[in-house]
C-alpha cells in the first residue's frame, strides 16, 4: 500500500479506525474524514506517530450534500481508494414516530453515501484507477420489523454499490460491498450479541484490507452470515411476515 | 460484568464505562458517582476495582513523538506492548518496564511501576515529562514537576485515585539493539546472592529468582540475571518482531499446581542452571516479559485465583530481615512459583510509590487455606523490619501494616480531600486502606 492515499468517510467509527490503522501499518497515507473534527485530528496524529505515515484529518458531514463537490475538489492530493465507513443506525421506535430521525438515517445511509460515491466514482473512472469499499449491512438484506428503516436504507445502499461495481468494471476499478454482521462498536454497547455471529472491529478491517487485495466484490465477514441471510432471503413471504427475527 | 485484577482474586460485579474519547469520558464522570480507572487489568488485587469503573483501553492513540528528546505523547490507554512493537525497530525502548508488557501507560503512572533497572532508572513515574487528567468535577487537569507539582507527585503511585489519567508524555530511550547480553549467576545462599547484586550494581538490568523452598544452608540460594542491551552503536534500524504467545485455557486444572509440584518445579529449575555464571544472548521479549509468553498464565492457579504478595525492605534490614522471612515461607510449605528478588536504588518523592533503597521480594501464591494466616505473619515482618507492600500487587493488606509503611498517606489524603477527589475516586482498595 506504499504511494497510495485512501480516503476514509466516517473515519471515526470503531470499523473505521481498525481499518485505518491496518492500511497505514502497511503503508498507505491516509485522509481521515468525518464530522469530529477534533478526534480525526488525534487518530491522524496517531497513525503519524506509529506507522509514519502522512495521515490528515478533513471535516465531512454525510448529509450535507452540498458541500460534497467542494470537498472532494479540496482533495489534494487525490485518494486512489476509499472506504465509506460512515452509517446512521438510529432506533427502529424512534424512526417510527419521528420522521426526521428516520430522515436521519436514510439521508446518511442511503443519499449521503450516494452523493459523495457519484463523485469519487467519477474521478476515478477518468482517472482510470482507483477502488472503492462501501460499508453496508445484512440488515440490508431484508426489510424485518424491528429494523427496516436502517434496513432500507442499507438495501438501497447495497443495491448502488451493486449498480455501481457493474458500472466502473470496464474501467478497471472493483467496487467491494462489505456485510459486518454483528460487530461489537460503540453502537453496540450494552446489546447483548451472540458471539458465534459477532466480529470485532479488527476482525472486520482485516476483512476489508484482504478484499481489497483480493478484489472481492462483496464479503460478509463472518461466514456463517452469508448462510443465514441467504435462508432469510429465500423464506416465502407468506411465512416470513408471520415470523419474528 | 464479573470484573477482577490479574489475580483473578477478588471477583466482582461491576459497570464498566468505555471511554472512547475525552468528552465521552467528561461526560460520563460527572454523572456516575464514585468510579476508577480500569485499565488492562493486570494490577493483582482490587486496586481497579469498584461497582463502577472507567474502562481506558479504547483511548489508544499515540499522539506525538519528538525524535530529538525522545518523549512520546500518548494516551493513557496505549499498551507498553504497542510501544515497544512500534519504538524498538526505530531504536527506542521504555526507560521503565515491568514484567509484562501487557500494561497501559495510564496504569503504569498510577502504580509508579518498576523494573528490572530500578536501582539505575527508577520508578516509570520518573520518565514522566507531565500528564493530563480529569478532576472530580470532569474538569482537565495539567501537572507535572513543575505545575501542579503536588498533584503530580501524588499522581505518579496514586493508584488512580487523584482523577483519570487520559494522556501522558515520557522519555523513551535508544538502545542498540534488541538483543539482551545476559549472565545468570548461580548462587548457593542468600548472602551469595545479596553480594551479586551489590557487586554488579552498575549492570543496567538485574533480577534473582529465589528457590523460596530451599532451607537451612540453602535458604535464599537463587539464580540472578544480569544484562544490558547488546551493541555499540544506537541509531540503527532494529529488527524486532514481538513473540506470539500460547494461551493457556480457562479450564486449566488449578490442582496441577500444588505444593508438591512447586517444589519439583524449583529443585529441577535451580538444578538445571550452570554452577557459577553463565551468558547467553536472549531477544527483549524473553529477558524482560518471559511470562507474556504464557498469555493468560494466571490461569495455572485455577479458578481460585492468586495473590502476589510483594513487599520491600530497606538496606539496612540487611540479609537478617530478608532471611527470616524466607524462613518463614519455607517453613509454612506453601510454595510460590516464582519468587523473585531484586535490588532498589532510592526512593523518589512520590507519596505512595512503592520502591525505596533496598531489597524487594515478590511471591505468588495460589489462594488458599493457611494462605491468610501465612501472610500476616509475612505482614508483622515487614513491618518489623521497616518495610512496606507494593499496592499493584495487593488485595487483602490491613489499613495499619499499610499505614506504617508509607510515610506520606498523610499527605495523600489531605490532598484528596481538599480537591474533593476522595468523593469521586474510590476502588476496593482505597475503601479498604482508607486512601
Amino acid at each position: 500500500m506504499h504511494n497510495t492515499r485512501i480516503l476514509i468517510l466516517g473515519a471515526n467509527s470503531d470499523i473505521a479506525v481498525a481499518t485505518a490503522r491496518i492500511l497505514a501499518q502497511e503503508g498507505a497515507d491516509l485522509w481521515l474524514s468525518s464530522r469530529n473534527l477534533e478526534e480525526l485530528e488525534k487518530e491522524a496524529a496517531n497513525l503519524r506517530t506509529r506507522y509514519g505515515v502522512d495521515a490528515r484529518g478533513v471535516r465531512f458531514d454525510a448529509r450535507d450534500f452540498d458541500s460534497h463537490p467542494d470537498f472532494y475538489s479540496g482533495l489534494d492530493p487525490k485518494p486512489d481508494g476509499v472506504v465509506l465507513a460512515f452509517g446512521l443506525l438510529g432506533d427502529q421506535q424512534t424512526s417510527q414516530k419521528d420522521f426526521d430521525q428516520a430522515r436521519a438515517v436514510m439521508e446518511t445511509n442511503y443519499t449521503g453515501a450516494v452523493c459523495i460515491l457519484e463523485l469519487v466514482a467519477a474521478d476515478f473512472d477518468r482517472r482510470g484507477k482507483g477502488f472503492i469499499v462501501g460499508i453496508s449491512s445484512v440488515a440490508g438484506d431484508r426489510g424485518r420489523a424491528d429494523n427496516y428503516i436502517y434496513g432500507s436504507s442499507k438495501a438501497g445502499f447495497t443495491a448502488y454499490l451493486s449498480g455501481l461495481r457493474q458500472r466502473l468494471h470496464a474501467s478497471g476499478i472493483p467496487v467491494l460491498t462489505v456485510k459486518p454482521g454483528f460487530v461489537a462498536t460503540k453502537m453496540t454497547v450494552g446489546k447483548p450479541l451472540p458471539k458465534r455471529l459477532t466480529a470485532d472491529p479488527e476482525m472486520v478491517a482485516r476483512a476489508i484490507v484482504k478484499g481489497i487485495r483480493k478484489r472481492k466484490n462483496v464479503i460478509y465477514v463472518k461466514p456463517l452470515w452469508r448462510v443465514i441471510m441467504g435462508v432469510i432471503t429465500h423464506i416465502p413471504e407468506k411465512v416470513f411476515k408471520k415470523l419474528s427475527l | 460484568m464479573e470484573l477482577s485484577g490479574w489475580g483473578r482474586h477478588p471477583v466482582i460485579q461491576a459497570e464498566m464505562t468505555p471511554a472512547h474519547n475525552h468528552r465521552v469520558l467528561q461526560e460520563k464522570i460527572s454523572g456516575m458517582g464514585t468510579l476508577i480507572a480500569y485499565g488492562y487489568g493486570r494490577s493483582y488485587g482490587d486496586s481497579a476495582l469498584a461497582k463502577q469503573v472507567v474502562g481506558m483501553r479504547p483511548l489508544d492513540r499515540m499522539i506525538e513523538f519528538e525524535e530529538s528528546t525522545g518523549l512520546l505523547t500518548c494516551e493513557a490507554g496505549v499498551l507498553f506492548a504497542d510501544i515497544v512493537k512500534t519504538f524498538l525497530p526505530r531504536g527506542w525502548f521504555l526507560k521503565v518496564t515491568p514484567g509484562t508488557k501487557y500494561i497501559t501507560v495510564g496504569g503504569a503512572v498510577a502504580a509508579d511501576i518498576h523494573g528490572k533497572n530500578h536501582h539505575i532508572a527508577g520508578c516509570f513515574g520518573d520518565t514522566v515529562s507531565h500528564l493530563k487528567m480529569i478532576g472530580a468535577g470532569g474538569e482537565t487537569v495539567h501537572c507535572s514537576r513543575d505545575h501542579n507539582s503536588e498533584l503530580f507527585r501524588a499522581t505518579c503511585g496514586g493508584m488512580g485515585l487523584t482523577g483519570i489519567i487520559f494522556e501522558a508524555a515520557f522519555y523513551l530511550t535508544k538502545v542498540p539493539s534488541a538483543t539482551i547480553s545476559m549472565t545468570t549467576i548461580k548462587t548457593r545462599d542468600l548472602v551469595e546472592t545479596f553480594e551479586a547484586f551489590e557487586k554488579h550494581a552498575d549492570t543496567p538490568y538485574s533480577v534473582a529468582w529465589v528457590d523460596c523452598l530451599a532451607k537451612g544452608g540453602s535458604l535464599g540460594r537463587s539464580l540472578v540475571m544480569l544484562g544490558e542491551f547488546e551493541g555499540e552503536d544506537a541509531n540503527t534500524d532494529i529488527d524486532y518482531r514481538p513473540s506470539n504467545g500460547t494461551t493457556i485455557p480457562k479450564w486449566f486444572p488449578g490442582f496441577l499446581l500444588n505444593n508438591a509440584s512447586i517444589s519439583v518445579f524449583n529443585k529441577l529449575y535451580y538444578a538445571k542452571a550452570q554452577n557459577g555464571s553463565s551468558k547467553k544472548r536472549v531477544g527483549v521479549d524473553a529477558f524482560f516479559y518471559p511470562l507474556d509468553r504464557l498469555l493468560h498464565w494466571n490461569r495455572i492457579y485455577g479458578k481460585s485465583g492468586l495473590i502476589q504478595y510483594q513487599f520491600i525492605l530497606p538496606k539496612s534490614a540487611g540479609v537478617k530481615g530478608m532471611e527470616e522471612i524466607l524462613q518463614e515461607i519455607a517453613q509454612s510449605g506453601i510454595g510460590s512459583f516464582l519468587a523473585v528478588l531484586k535490588l532498589y536504588g532510592p526512593a523518589n518523592d512520590h507519596y505512595l510509590s512503592f520502591p525505596m533503597e533496598g531489597y524487594s521480594l515478590a511471591l505468588d501464591f495460589k489462594v488458599q487455606h493457611r494462605l491468610p494466616e501465612l501472610l500476616d505473619r509475612l505482614d508483622r515482618l515487614v513491618l518489623k523490619y521497616s518495610g512496606r507492600i507494593y499496592l499493584a500487587k495487593d488485595a487483602r493488606v490491613s489499613r495499619e501494616v499499610f499505614e506504617q509503611g508509607y510515610p506520606q498517606i498523610e499527605a495523600f489524603r489531605a490532598l484528596r480531600k481538599s480537591l474533593g477527589l476522595d468523593r469521586k475516586f474510590r476502588s476496593m482498595q482505597s475503601d479498604r486502606l482508607g486512601l
